[in-house]
């Protein structure tokens, strides 16, 4: 076998890689130098990481595994330090001597640092790799304000990052306005509203001339002497390939390493393929010009093919949630060019379509960016548009009024992941041919998807609109997890079928690759068999997450929270004198009001959590369940001079129907007695507000990461039916929600209206819904009291030993 | 000079204070440690602190020969200590035994 060296173990090399072996598994005998200690990950969706959507364990495109099933031997952590390009070795940091027949440097690019007094103090970093997202994450735990300098994609995309971690977030901006190498003004300006409504804080035409602080960044100066206090700087300037390992061994190099339409270099049997590369005066950064040199890369070093690169189309995308942005090829207006424009300030959206000599040479799209894979046809196959009407350039200005999706008038070669080069046609076949029911085997067979993910609606809008009928039940079918290839609801109805009521049961009869299951699968599956059983199952509290098992929140330092009940938020000094008397006794830490209502004794040991709580003698108020945790009402009718109900006796008596009910996320209600809605009830899970002679029932508000308004489901005259419909709507949630899925998120899924025809329509339906929750009720037992009274709960879960020697 | 090691054992207390599956937590002078029984007569004790932020090891939830910590979901080998992909890292193993119906856990009491 020929021995094949490939330097840098990032997109573009493993791609390369990926195609090789695509194309002929025996060829090479592969050896891989990785300077990061991780295997391939996807780089794009760091920003998700930091943005707290996927962790870092998502992001992985190859694990270790697959380098071991393709024979490729990985140096990971280790540089490529030298090579030989005469006796043809490349020298590794830790002694690695590896030879080779054929070399691929892809070795990508670094951040540019700018060159400024202070740049290299502590807090000072850029955003490229995982350890730059680890290193935000961690400085947010502990620092409040960041700076992030550079208003481009990859700046952007950090401060959204840093907003999520709650950090106080700056944009310094040397340019007029953001983006200003893919966006023109007007879209530029519609993106600074937004993202300054999301809470960022520009500083235009800001020239940054010092970085301020000890050892540690403490601020920036400007060049025109003003200044900003921060404890974080994140440069997102720019990229600089890395070539020095090149250009040391003898490849001709200009802004990066010279290749030819192979992709080789001048050097004999040397390559380059990435970020590292420049092909004729241009250096790419963007993953599908990248892929597009991996795949001529591939086909002429298995010599399969003989194909060429000659140069890409650069378009852009925006990562940040609640913007949609696009831009490609050549946007501004010139002597020779007119434009397409739809500017309407109302929906903030935004689009512009270039042309010169008829056909569309360049776009921008804001605020809706569903056009996006057509211009961008258009502007590859240079379409002469000038008979068309406008509607046919911008379909989705005449879809406005109808909901037909964007894929249905796309041609077959219109592309629908931009990154991986794929076309709607080879979705299609694929569908077909291999018979794909899911999103994620569509990315598996096909690689859409697969990179910055932007693609991911319209694969799914494509793969309802080609299995039809066949689609709601594949629907989007995603394991559980990695033991198994069933998706929660499949596991559900085998529950349901099998009547299986242990969580090793279910693992043992599905077949779980993972005998004892992981700490995602085994908590999802013990609320499954409770919630389709709550007769018969058993549950397991060893397949519980430790604040469920031992009904208390940890803390950061291992000790515990105590939240017990006050119902509806109401209290009396009979309660509060037990509250201090016990916060004296274990000298608790610290008592604090929380946001829902209640008192919280932070800090206590564990082993003390059943004697505190025998002599609170109040029950749980479930803080630390996926359960019914708090009804936080407002006065109301008897002190409030606008009530116009009684809030906080129906706030107490949802509570004590429904405290600790387990349902897949936490449930949190309010109960307000007017529209001032002093209680929150728009944003609860479920949010009851006062009119006269009537409650509103709002449903689906959430508080949390992703703000949402609650829906109005109805409108009921009587406590009884506000009760029935609570009773009815959280049993429709537990029964058709996935595990960890708020009814937020729920409700988006499965969509209002389905939910009113299940229970505002549909009496018996509802009726049937709240009998079944009556079930569960019945087997409710108030934990701290069952685990005050349990001797081998207590000793098994509770108690530490002491040894001495 | 070779390095030598002395080791001591301690006496972690009966089989029966045990449970099967759930780890322990054992303090031995101050030091933190968590004691996990996978099987009848299988033990394994590792230091009662995850590499990452020090999160108690002992409360985390047991798959197979795997602890994953309460705090951020580290994946854990209670047998070798090792942290699992894609996070890195180890933590410290004893030796542990049953004997006679005693749990006995190997300290290293001093290297030279
Ligand atoms: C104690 C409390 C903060 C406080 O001091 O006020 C609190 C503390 C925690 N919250 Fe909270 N949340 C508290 C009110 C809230 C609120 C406000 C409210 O309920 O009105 C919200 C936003 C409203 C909402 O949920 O819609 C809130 C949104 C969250 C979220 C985000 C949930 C989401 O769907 O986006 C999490 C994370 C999660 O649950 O996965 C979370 C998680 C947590 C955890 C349990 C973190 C964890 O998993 O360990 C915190 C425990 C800290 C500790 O060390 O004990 N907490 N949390 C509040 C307890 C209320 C209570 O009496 O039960
Ligand atoms: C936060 C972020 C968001 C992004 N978003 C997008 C996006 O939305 N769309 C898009 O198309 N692109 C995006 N990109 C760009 C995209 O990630 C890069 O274009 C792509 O990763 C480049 O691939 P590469 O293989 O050339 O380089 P890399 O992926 O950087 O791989 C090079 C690897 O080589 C290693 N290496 C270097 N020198 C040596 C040596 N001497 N020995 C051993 N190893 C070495 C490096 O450590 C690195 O791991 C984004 C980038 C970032 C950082
Ligand atoms: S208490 Fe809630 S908001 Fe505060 S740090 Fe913990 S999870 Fe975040
Ligand atoms: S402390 Fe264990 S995972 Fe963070």
């Amino acid at each position: 076998m020929e021995k094949l060296v490939l330097i840098g173990n990032g997109m573009a090399g493993i791609r390369t890689l990926e195609e090789i072996i695509k194309r002929d598994p025996d060829r090479f005998e592969i050896t891989i130098f990785g300077k990061e200690p991780y295997p391939n990950y996807n780089r794009i969706l760091l920003s998700s990481v930091l943005q707290g959507d996927s962790s870092v364990k998502d992001i992985i495109l190859n694990d270790y595994d697959w380098y071991e099933k393709n024979g490729c031997s990985l140096h990971c952590g280790e540089e490529a330090v030298q090579v030989d390009t005469e006796q043809k070795v490349v020298y590794g940091s830790s002694g690695t001597k590896a030879a080779y027949d054929k070399l691929i440097f892809a070795t990508g690019s670094d951040p540019f640092m700018l060159p400024i007094d202070g740049a290299d103090k502590e807090g000072v970093i850029a955003f490229r790799d995982i350890n730059d997202c680890e290193a935000m994450i961690d400085t947010s735990k502990t620092h409040k304000r960041a700076a992030v300098i550079g208003g481009g994609l990859l700046g952007l995309e950090a401060a959204r990052g840093l907003l999520n971690l709650n950090m106080e977030v700056d944009v310094i901006h040397l340019p007029e306005f953001l983006m200003e190498r893919q966006l023109d003004e007007p879209a530029a300006a519609m993106l600074r509203e937004e993202l300054e409504n999301q809470g960022m804080v520009f500083h235009m035409n800001k020239q940054t001339v010092k970085i301020r602080g000890e050892e540690r960044v403490s601020g920036l100066l400007f060049k025109d002497g003003t200044s900003l206090d921060t404890d974080l700087v994140v440069m997102a300037v720019g990229i600089r390939p890395n070539v020095a390992l090149a250009a040391a061994s003898g490849l001709e190099t200009d802004r990066a390493i010279l290749v030819d339409d192979q992709m080789r270099t001048n050097v004999p049997d040397v390559y380059a393929v990435g970020e590292c590369v420049e092909h004729r005066g241009t250096v790419y950064g963007l993953v599908a010009p990248l892929y597009e040199q991996g795949s001529v890369l591939a086909d002429h070093l298995a010599e399969t093919a003989e194909s060429a690169y000659e140069g890409s189309l650069m378009y852009t995308q925006l990562k940040v949630s609640g913007v949609d942005v696009f831009s490609a090829g050549e946007f501004t207006d010139g002597s020779d060019t007119k434009a397409i424009r739809v500017h309407d300030e109302f929906e903030g959206v935004y689009k512009k379509v270039v042309v010169r000599g008829g056909s569309v040479i360049g776009a921008v799209l804001f605020g809706d960016t569903s056009d996006s894979p057509r211009l961008l046809d258009m502007i590859k196959k240079q379409t002469d548009i000038s008979e068309m009407d406008k509607a046919a350039i911008l379909p989705s200005e005449k879809r406005e009024a109808s909901t037909e999706s964007a894929v249905v008038s796309m041609a077959e070669d219109e592309t629908i992941c931009g990154c991986n080069g794929v076309c709607k046609g080879d979705i299609v076949a694929s569908i077909q041919e291999k018979e794909l029911s899911s999103l994620q085997e569509v990315t598996q067979h096909t690689n859409a998807g697969r990179s910055c993910g932007g693609c991911k609606p319209l694969v799914s809008e494509l793969l309802e609109l080609t299995l039809g009928d066949a689609f709601r039940e594949a629907d989007q079918k995603e394991p559980m997890c990695g033991c198994t290839t069933l998706s929660h609801e499949e596991v559900t109805a085998e529950i349901r079928d099998k009547k299986l009521t242990l969580v090793r049961e279910v693992m043992n009869v599905l077949g779980w690759s993972e005998p004892e299951g992981c700490s995602s699968c085994r908590p999802a599956i013990n609320y499954y068999i409770n919630m389709v059983n709550p007769e018969e199952a058993e549950d397991d509290a060893n397949s519980r997450f430790i604040n469920e098992r031992v009904h208390a929140n940890i803390q950061n330092d291992g000790t515990y929270s105590v939240v017990p009940r006050m119902y509806g938020g109401v209290t009396n000094p009979e309660e509060l004198r037990k509250i201090a008397d016990v916060a004296d006794k274990y000298n608790v830490r610290m008592v604090k009001v929380t946001g829902g209502q209640r008192l919280d004794l932070l800090g206590v040991k564990k082993a003390d959590l059943p004697s505190i709580w025998e002599e609170l003698g109040m029950p749980s108020g479930h803080a630390y369940g996926k359960a019914v945790r708090t009804v936080k009402t407002c006065v109301g009718q008897d002190f409030c001079r606008f009530g116009t109900q009684d809030s906080i006796q129906l706030g107490i008596d949802l509570e004590k129907k429904f405290q600790g009910v387990p349902t897949p996320h936490k449930v949190k209600m309010g109960v307000s007695a007017c529209p001032r809605n002093c209680a929150e009830s728009g944003i609860k899970d479920i949010g009851i507000v006062g009119l006269q002679g009537a409650w509103e029932m709002y449903v689906g508000g959430n508080g949390g990461v992703d703000l949402r308004q609650g829906d109005l489901l109805c409108t009921v005259t009587s406590d009884e039916d506000v009760i029935h419909m609570t009773a009815a709507y959280m049993q429709l949630y537990r029964e058709t929600a996935k595990y960890l899925e708020r009814t937020s998120h729920w409700l988006e899924r499965v969509g209002l209206k389905w939910v009113q025809e299940q229970l505002v329509d549909h009496e018996a339906n509802c009726a049937a819904l709240a009998e079944r929750m009556e079930r569960t009720i019945a087997q409710m037992e108030e934990p701290w009291e069952q685990i005050v009274n349990s001797g081998t709960i207590k000793q098994d879960y509770f108690d530490v030993k002491h040894v001495t020697t | 000079m070779q390095e030598t090691i002395r080791t001591k054992i301690i006496d972690a207390g009966s089989l029966e204070e045990f449970p099967v599956k759930i780890s322990k937590e054992v303090i031995v002078e101050g030091l933190p440690l968590a004691v996990f029984r996978l099987g009848d007569d299988e033990f394994y004790t590792i230091k009662n602190e995850c590499p990452h932020q020090k999160g108690p090891l002992s409360q985390g939830i047991i798959s197979g020969e795997y602890v994953y910590c309460p705090l951020h979901n580290w994946k854990i080998s209670v047998t070798d200590g090792k942290v699992q992909d894609p996070d890195e890292g180890c933590v410290e193993t004893f030796p542990t035994y049953l004997k006679d119906g005693r749990v006995l856990i190997e300290l290293i009491e001093e290297a030279t």
